[in-house]
């Protein structure tokens, strides 16, 4: 071997361990299904609400508690309604209508003159466009009238006030994964240092940050919340601070107890005995060889924060309309569970099928990364 | 003994692992057979596929494993068996003996529960006969007090005592087949003789034929009728051990009994300076103790040591398990705290800070037993070996350092195009050179060596003691090397320190305590670990 002393030799790059696990986790077929829907999920809720045509705001009064379909709104059936509605807010009566294609034409009769400003009624129903006068009796009782039907799509359906539900749910996603993600790395970064400092550290002021740690966890965390509610009022960064305060706990717990089994390793102590300093075996030693533990635990506490989120935003305590998120728009469906109960069924099936999803790959990511199985 | 007739046949056995680098061959097609009553070893170094050849016949495969072939037992091919018919067969008339005393045993129940619940479930016998039964069988071990220990949990007994319970167990359905897999290796030497005894006086009353794997030659030597040696998952050796000792034929079996390590180490120049001088030094531990918990007991696991350690000395220091060396050696370094006077050259260093202590590092470096443990398994060994430099030379660029790495390596023996591979993908020995090379980067002048042969295989044993050697003719270092290998130790040690609960026993050059140990406990060390490698029980 020590004939190639002399050239500078090229080194072989290893499997390094992550790479090891990224491996054993692409092996993993549900893993890896869950881990690519998640990212289907994270795209269509934050580039979804461009693109629906629908914003997540608007009210249309006319398609209240519409059920989701494929075909366009309005049906057939549902022009009528919506033409003498509008029409009766004109103040004027149907004499006769009819559609051809696109256009409907409605010919109006009143006792007084008709008014062609009238027009803008019908544009401002949800079902017509492009409001024309056609025609006009020469004493200006009657009048033809023409429009174009709005051809639009509500494939969620519509609300309780007329809001199209995909757009809210893209929006709730969005929130919801935000919120979990956000709160997740503030509970994740809070519980790292504190644990792996206090593990680390050991002796007296493990113990102090550890009974420290203990009497926030005896605060019941609805009271906790509904204590910053009263203080600060309703806030949406309200929401990852109360989440992020109870959940780092449990990280910084786990990671504690990984630090003080990681001290006793032998490589802990051969960095003691070359005199590396306590900065560098944390940053370099234990911190890295936690981020397994970390990386899975993390999976499994971005569910419970969007758990948690929806909880408190059932209650009530959450986000605020017309903001919304997955647990605001499934508490909504509940209530109108025997009416349309497409309202609870959508939010719920996203919900549930990213957290399913994000099991899943906690689990792929387990088996990957624990060194019990090397 | 021998009938000479096959209880146990072994035909064209392969297993097949499935990894995520394919599929990995660990027993490729081996034949062999044991007869009933006689002792069978089975050798080879680690990765050899010896045990994995004992698993598979036993059903006991990892899951990604898979069996070929056939294992006859008394006519019955046990692969493919289901489960409850294998049960019929499997711990009943064929039992096993694991490495580990320590995790073999449950924790959670007391000896007797777990003898007891066996015996009642294959032979059907009520408690008291149970209990009557398993008090015979702890008699049968040579367990002091068996009474008493019925009722005694795990953790109250030694790892000795430990494996009499495991043997105990494996004895209980009076077995036709006794599969050892290294039951020894985690033992002191005067425990392993023991087991060894015990093993064969219970063979000799029941008839039993023993399976032994192992790796240690001295052992088979010893104890058994026939040996297979085993390499890269073939048999490329088999005979009657007297004829196999004697005349090997294949080079790899005439490797391993030329394994031992050889030569000794000449003492150092009568005026060479000390370089680290120890003065009454005591550890000791708290245990228990606190608010509520009453006073603690304090436990001396060093006790009043004095040594000096001179320039290119090596100092031998030797004991069972338990008996303070490594603690002694951590001590010395000021890796835990400690009383007494410890001398570095001229400067007294017992007393001084972390930050103080800090410089000295370079100096005084050390190497561990466990070369899976001591690396890090989320940095390259191009990182680990440099970490030392980061600390005491931070004026080096990346460059540098990674050229100091190559160096390092070069010297160890390692191929420096390894150096951004990580620790798993090394084997044991190698692995054990890039803690060396972790060491040495810094040019230390007395590195304490805590058994850092220990976990390998005899040849890779011989290879690092040679290295060792080399690195401390070339830089004049200074070693204290801590282990129960007392062969090791003498092909290392120029001094020797006996120690035994933390007080040592004896000390002396070498060949004076290996020729004429005037204290008993070091002759019976001695007795236990040379008779090993030299005589036969009659059997």
């Amino acid at each position: 071997m020590t004939e190639i002393a002399a050239v500078a030799p090229a080194p072989i790059v290893g499997r390094s361990f992550w790479g090891d696990a990224w491996a054993r986790l692409k092996s993993n077929k549900a893993s890896m299904v869950s881990l690519y829907y998640l990212i289907f999920m994270a795209i269509i809720c934050v580039f979804g609400p461009f693109f629906v045509p629908h914003q997540y705001t608007t009210i249309y009064p006319d398609y209240v508690r519409t059920p989701p379909s494929f075909s366009a709104y309005p049906k057939p059936e549902m022009i009528e309604t919506a033409l003498r509605d509008t029409v009766k807010r004109m103040r004027v009566d149907v004499e006769e209508w009819h559609q051809e294609g696109e256009q409907v034409y409605v010919t109006v009769t009143s006792s007084k003159e008709v008014d062609e400003r009238n027009t803008r009624y019908i544009d401002r129903s949800d079902t017509f466009d492009n409001a024309k006068v056609e025609s006009k009796s020469p004493d200006g009782l009657k009048m033809v009238l023409s429009a174009t039907v709005k051809q639009q799509y509500f494939l969620f359906g519509t609300d309780n006030t007329g809001r199209d539900l995909l757009s809210r749910t893209l929006m709730g996603g969005r929130v919801s994964l935000a919120i979990g993600l956000l709160a997740g790395v503030v509970a994740v970064a809070i519980g790292v240092v504190y644990g792996a400092t206090a593990g680390f550290a050991g002796g007296k002021i493990d113990e102090v940050m550890m009974r420290i740690v203990d009497v926030l966890y005896s605060l019941p965390f609805i009271f906790f919340v509904i204590m910053l509610v009263v203080f600060f009022g309703r806030n949406f960064v309200l929401m990852f601070l109360a989440v992020g305060a109870v959940l780092w706990l449990d990280m910084a717990r786990i990671v504690r107890g990984q630090a003080l089994s990681i001290r006793r390793q032998e490589y802990v102590q051969a960095a003691e005995a070359l005199g590396v300093t306590r900065r560098g075996i944390l940053q370099r030693h234990i911190v890295p060889n936690l981020l397994g533990v970390v990386v899975i635990y993390m999976t499994l506490l971005v569910p419970q924060v969007i758990i948690l989120e929806s909880f408190l935003s059932f209650l009530g305590l959450g986000v605020q309309e017309p903001m919304t998120s997955w647990g605001v728009l499934i508490s909504a469906g509940a209530k109108n569970i025997g009416t349309a109960n497409w309202l609870l069924l959508f939010p719920a099936f996203f919900l549930v099928s990213t957290l399913f999803a994000l099991n899943f790959v906690g689990d792929g990511l387990r088996d990957a990364l624990d060194p019990k199985d090397r | 003994m021998n009938t000479s007739q096959p209880i146990l046949a072994v035909k064209d056995l392969r297993v097949r692992f499935r990894t995520l680098d394919g599929q990995v061959d660990a027993v490729k097609g081996i034949n062999l057979h044991v007869n009933a009553g006689e002792t069978v070893a089975i050798v080879g170094e680690s990765g050899s596929g010896k045990s994995q050849t004992m698993m598979a016949a036993m059903s006991l495969l990892a899951s990604n494993g898979e069996a070929t072939g056939a294992v006859d037992y008394r006519g019955r091919n046990l692969l493919g068996l289901d489960k409850s018919a294998l049960n019929d067969v499997r711990g009943r008339k064929i039992t096993m003996i694991f490495q580990e005393p320590m995790t073999s045993l449950d924790p959670l129940y007391t000896i007797g529960n777990q003898l007891m619940e066996p015996i009642r479930r294959h032979r059907k016998l009520g408690k008291t006969e149970a209990r009557k039964e398993a008090l015979r069988l702890l008699e049968l071990v040579k367990i002091p007090d068996p009474e008493r220990r019925l009722k005694s949990y795990p953790y109250e007994m030694s790892g000795g005592q430990r494996q009499r319970v495991m043997i105990a167990m494996a004895l209980a359905n009076d077995p036709d087949i006794l599969i050892a897999d290294e039951p020894t290796t985690a033992l002191d030497v005067t425990v392993q003789a023991q087991i060894l005894t015990l093993l064969a006086e219970l063979q000799r009353k029941f008839g039993m034929a023993i399976v032994f794997i192992t790796h240690d030659l001295g052992i088979v030597r010893r104890f058994a009728d026939r040996v297979y040696v085993m390499r890269y998952g073939e048999i490329v050796e088999e005979g009657v051990t007297d004829a196999l000792f004697s005349a090997p034929a294949h080079p790899y079996t005439k490797m391993l009994l030329a394994a031992e390590p050889t030569g000794r180490k000449a003492a150092p120049p009568t005026g060479a300076p000390v370089l680290l001088e120890g003065r009454n030094v005591e550890v000791s531990f708290k245990i228990g103790g606190g608010f509520l918990a009453g006073p603690p007991l304090f436990l001396k696991a060093v006790d009043r040591i004095s040594l000096a350690l001179k320039r290119g000395q090596t100092i031998g220091i030797v004991g069972e398990s338990g008996s303070g060396k490594s603690t002694l050696g951590r001590a010395l370094l000021r890796l835990l705290p400690s009383e007494g006077s410890i001398r570095f050259g001229a400067r007294e260093i017992s007393g001084v800070s972390r930050e103080a202590m800090r410089p000295l590092r370079r100096e005084l470096q050390l190497v561990f037993q466990d070369p899976f443990g001591s690396l890090s398994p989320r940095m390259t060994i191009g990182q680990v070996i440099t970490e030392g430099l980061l600390v005491h030379e931070p004026s080096l660029s990346s460059k540098q350092r990674d050229a100091r790495a190559v160096e390092a390596l070069l010297e160890v023996g390692l191929d420096p195009n390894m150096r951004n591979r990580y620790a798993h993908e090394f084997s044991g020995g190698q692995r054990q050179r890039i803690a060396i090379a972790r060491a040495m980067i810094l040019k230390p002048k007395v590195v304490v060596l805590d058994e850092p042969t220990s976990a390998l295989d005899r040849s890779v044993q011989k290879q690092i003691v040679d290295l060792l050697r080399k690195l401390q003719a070339d830089h004049d270092l200074s070693y204290l090397f801590i282990s129960h290998d007392l062969a090791v130790v003498r092909a290392m040690a120029d001094y020797i320190i006996v120690m035994k609960q933390g007080q040592i026993v004896e000390e002396g050059l070498t060949d004076d305590i290996f020729d004429n140990p005037r204290e008993t406990y070091t002759q019976t060390l001695m007795a236990a670990a040379i008779d090993v490698k030299k005589f036969r029980i009659a059997s």
